[in-house]
């Protein structure tokens, strides 16, 4: 069984859509992992972000950000559900993702499974906003519009995800990959 | 949601070079943000799994006419 994004991209009967679709299907599947902290959870989001994206495709302008689209309606979908179960909201006490077991083998280094423990303790919202900016590669007005709110929110979103995820970890801003001391000038704590 | 012009204050900006905001805090000197990437990227490199080939097969199918199936997936 082929299970390429590209060999059935070139599947020559595909649509332009469908081509479209695939492509941006790893980095909208990351976003979902990410963002829910369990695959399966996350790939059934997924799922349905597909069928309503092809539901909707007519809306879509073909040229432009389809990834920034699939993101919306997967965003939208995972906060639609999290209204439905009502409890889950309030993941941003961790009380449900303490619960999570995720096979150390699934996310290699130890060390990235602390992180994403870490993350998991953000609130959904501080959680999506340094997805968007530090992993998914998307401008702060982008990740704005994806969330449907304010440059400025989605700024200090970010910032307090990074300070409460250094918190957690254990690390100040400063750097342990090297001498450049100089980029971390604005978030490092003085310990001294 | 504030206005439109807000939004693009500059054109495109988000291909191929950093914000400057994200890189002061996020960017290659940020531990946080190395995790962070090397997190996504581990998921974003795993392969897709074939539920969503399938289902994107069957849609496509479905859209050309020529599903015998009559087993869209329900859209709600």
């Amino acid at each position: 069984m082929q299970n390429s994004a590209q060999d059935a991209g070139m599947d020559p009967g595909s649509t332009e859509f469908k081509r479209e679709l695939l492509q941006a299907l790893p980095s909208l599947r990351a976003f979902a992992v990410s963002l829910i902290g369990q695959h399966d959870k996350a790939d059934d989001l997924v799922q349905e972000a597909i069928m309503k994206a092809w539901a909707k495709q007519d809306s879509f302008e073909m040229g432009t950000n389809i990834k920034a689209w699939l993101f919306t309606i997967l965003r939208n979908e995972f906060y639609s559900q999290m209204r439905k179960r009502g409890r889950e909201v309030q993941d941003s006490e961790g009380v449900f993702t303490n619960q999570l077991a995720v096979p150390p083998a699934q996310y290699g280094a130890l060390d990235l499974q602390d992180f994403r423990k870490a993350l998991e303790q953000l609130p959904a919202d501080q959680r999506e906003a340094i997805i968007l900016i530090g992993a998914s590669g998307f401008a702060y007005e982008e990740a704005a519009e994806i969330c449907g709110c304010a440059v400025g929110t989605i700024k200090s979103r970010v910032s307090r995800a990074r300070a409460r995820l250094q918190e957690l970890l254990g690390v100040n801003g400063q750097s342990d990959y090297g001498p450049d001391a100089l980029s971390a000038p604005v978030t490092t704590r003085s310990f001294a | 949601m504030s206005e439109k012009g807000n939004l693009r204050p500059r054109g495109k900006q988000s291909s191929g070079e950093k914000h400057p905001g994200a890189r002061d805090e996020l960017g290659p000197n940020s531990e946080i943000g190395s995790k962070l990437r090397a997190l996504y990227t581990s998921i974003q490199e795993e392969t897709i799994p074939d539920r969503f080939l399938d289902l994107l097969e069957k849609l496509d199918r479905v859209e050309r006419g020529q599903g015998c199936e009559s087993t869209v997936p329900a859209m709600e």
